[in-house]
């Protein structure tokens, strides 16, 4: 049986080891932000990050997350309490149908993560694997603008601690 | 003593061999001045030795240079071949892009690297250097200088490439073949000069140069392995003129899976010339022969026409099919190699691969990190990459598995530093695919 750390908790996985991830997060233990887009790791809908690395869940056999951290959006903050990306993309009012924000927002996350300072070039770079019919991208990269400056105090300051 | 004097004396004549003149420069010709329809045939024959794709840097001006090559000896930077009169080749004459072309001398008679392939432009005709010339001289001017060379010392000095030259720089032998049809012979001209395809598809020595005693045997571009061509293939299924062709012009065949890393522009160059010269190319390439894996496998009943909906499969395939179970082929791979599609909607049966069935594995941890990635405009296969999740562990235990199964050799010795070598690589050009835009 595979066991993950979801969003911080240690979870049991009921099923079978090579079932994508996402289907897991759905339908086992309801995180419902990872979207199913093409099922082919091409839209970028169903993106998670596994130990700090955005992945996309439709192609990634659960048994890859075998004793992993997998983040999804619900492990950024909830509907009351936003984290700082989420209150970034409120406040921007990036999502317009929204299918595929909480992709975005990973990859973002994961990369912000990695270098807080990422330059608008880089995260242009960073979300090309992703798809947008709606056409808010202005609106996306400046939510992700936002979150960068928002972190970035709060992070300096835990560096200094 | 005067042993001295004959030394002094033979280094005098070495150095006289090795001197190059200058060629005068000239007003930058106009480009009205040029017959339309030549440079149109000279837009072909630069698509034909893939000019554009080392002369642009990425997201850089078509030709002006800039794009670095990473060599075994260090990094070199591709000129600027506009006619930009500063930082361009636009105070060439004819002569001079002549000399360029096939010698290897820039106008003011310095050296040049052979990561430009002269050793192979060395064979272009003197109506084709003009249809060239013509097409250069009338591109857009961009005024760019490229960035210096990053060589260690004594490859700074650019005369000990005259002992490179002397050494290994032989004219190509295109002598007439009374049992060749026109056709063929067109093919060996394009195949052997400015097609170039032996700069990645034949090994090289310590100092860079073509084996030519192994030509096509397989070299290595980029960090990808150019695969061995002719007799020395180790693709499952044999190559035929019919199949290169459509790999050619494609850029993938249902039998041999698809062109990327350094073969991707190359087979996009290929897609704009004039249909007859790809089938030339490819009735040549065809004429170096099957291999002995593809001769062993070229009986009609172990491949069979593909019909629609149905994967063509290669011998063995059908054996190679594991029970369902947990390992990570089954789980992560079969749903598209095992889907019964065809390409390009599914991938192609993994024994078929010559990725895994190449004494490299080189490709193959390219391709599990990166898959295939979408190139812009192009209608072709894709397959998603797998590297932000697998371990080098994982990489590892998937590629022996897969060669196992499908690809009939020994285990790769290599493999756990060409997973290194291929992550590093990744690291360094952060998003090949958005880099590479023209």
């Amino acid at each position: 049986m595979t066991s993950m750390i979801l969003n911080g908790e240690r979870r049991a996985v009921r099923a079978a080891a090579e079932t994508p991830l996402l289907y897991v997060l759905r339908e086992e233990f309801g995180l419902n932000a990872a979207k199913f887009g093409c099922g082919l790791g091409q839209c970028g809908a169903c993106t998670v990050v596994i130990d700090g690395e955005a992945v996309f869940s439709c192609i990634t056999p659960v048994m890859l997350a075998e004793n992993r951290q997998v983040t999804t959006l619900e492990g950024l903050g909830t509907a009351e309490a936003p984290g700082p990306l989420q209150r970034a993309f409120i406040d921007a009012q990036a999502a317009q149908c929204g299918y595929c924000i909480p992709g975005m927002m990973m990859r973002a996350h994961a990369l912000l993560a990695r270098d807080p300072d990422a330059s608008d070039a880089a995260i242009r770079a960073e979300l090309e694997p992703h798809l947008c019919r709606c056409g808010t991208h202005m609106r996306i990269l400046r939510a992700i603008r936002l979150a960068a400056d928002a972190m970035r105090p709060r992070s300096t300051a835990e560096a200094g601690r | 003593m005067g042993l001295g004097v004959v030394g002094i004396a033979a280094a005098g004549a070495a150095l006289a061999a090795a001197w190059r003149s200058e060629i005068a420069p000239v007003p930058p010709p106009a480009p009205a001045s040029f017959d339309p329809a030549l440079v149109r045939r000279g837009a072909d024959l630069a698509l034909i030795g893939d000019c554009r794709t080392c002369h642009t840097a990425p997201n850089g001006a078509a030709f002006a240079g800039g794009l670095p090559l990473p060599t075994p000896f260090g990094t070199l930077y591709s000129t600027n071949i506009t006619p930009d009169p500063e930082t361009g080749i636009g105070r060439w004459s004819q002569a001079a892009f002549a000399r360029a072309l096939r010698d290897g001398v820039d106008r003011e008679g310095r050296h040049l690297y052979p990561a430009f392939p002269y050793d192979h432009y060395s064979a272009t005709t003197d109506d084709d250097v003009r249809a060239l010339y013509a097409f250069f001289m009338s591109r857009p001017a961009v005024s760019a200088p490229p960035p210096p060379n990053e060589l260690p010392f004594p490859l700074t000095i650019r005369l000990t490439l005259a002992g490179w030259k002397l050494l290994f720089l032989r004219p190509k032998n295109l002598a007439p073949d009374p049992a060749k049809d026109e056709v063929w012979h067109r093919g060996r001209y394009l195949v052997e000069g400015l097609g170039h395809c032996g700069a990645c598809h034949s090994p090289r020595n310590l100092l860079g140069a073509e084996i030519t005693s192994r030509a096509y045997q397989g070299g290595e571009a980029e960090g990808w392995r150019a695969y061995a061509l002719g007799a020395a293939s180790r693709s499952p299924v044999p190559w035929d003129e019919a199949a290169l062709m459509q790999y050619l012009r494609d850029g993938f065949h249902p039998l041999h899976g698809v062109a990327r890393g350094p073969m991707a522009p190359v087979v996009e160059n290929l897609a704009e010339v004039p249909r007859e010269e790809v089938a030339a190319m490819a009735r040549y390439l065809a004429s170096l022969g099957a291999g002995p894996r593809g001769e062993a496998a070229a009986t009609p009943s172990l491949v069979p026409a593909s019909a629609p909906g149905q994967a063509p499969q290669a011998a063995g395939a059908q054996a190679a099919i594991p029970a369902a179970g947990t390992d990570l082929y089954a789980a992560a791979c079969t749903a598209c190699h095992e889907g019964g599609r065809p390409p390009p909607f599914g991938g192609i049966s993994l024994a078929l691969s010559t990725a895994i069935s190449d004494e490299s594995p080189r490709n193959l941890v390219n391709l599990i990190l990166e898959g295939l990635p979408v190139r812009g405009g192009t209608a072709q296969p894709i397959m998603p990459g797998f590297g932000a999740v697998l371990t080098d562990a994982q990489v590892a235990s998937l590629a022996a598995d897969l060669r196992r199964r499908f690809g009939g050799g020994l285990p790769w010795p290599d493999l756990d530093s060409a997973i290194r070598e291929a992550r590093a690589a990744r690291r360094l050009a952060a998003r090949p695919a958005a880099a590479m835009t023209r």
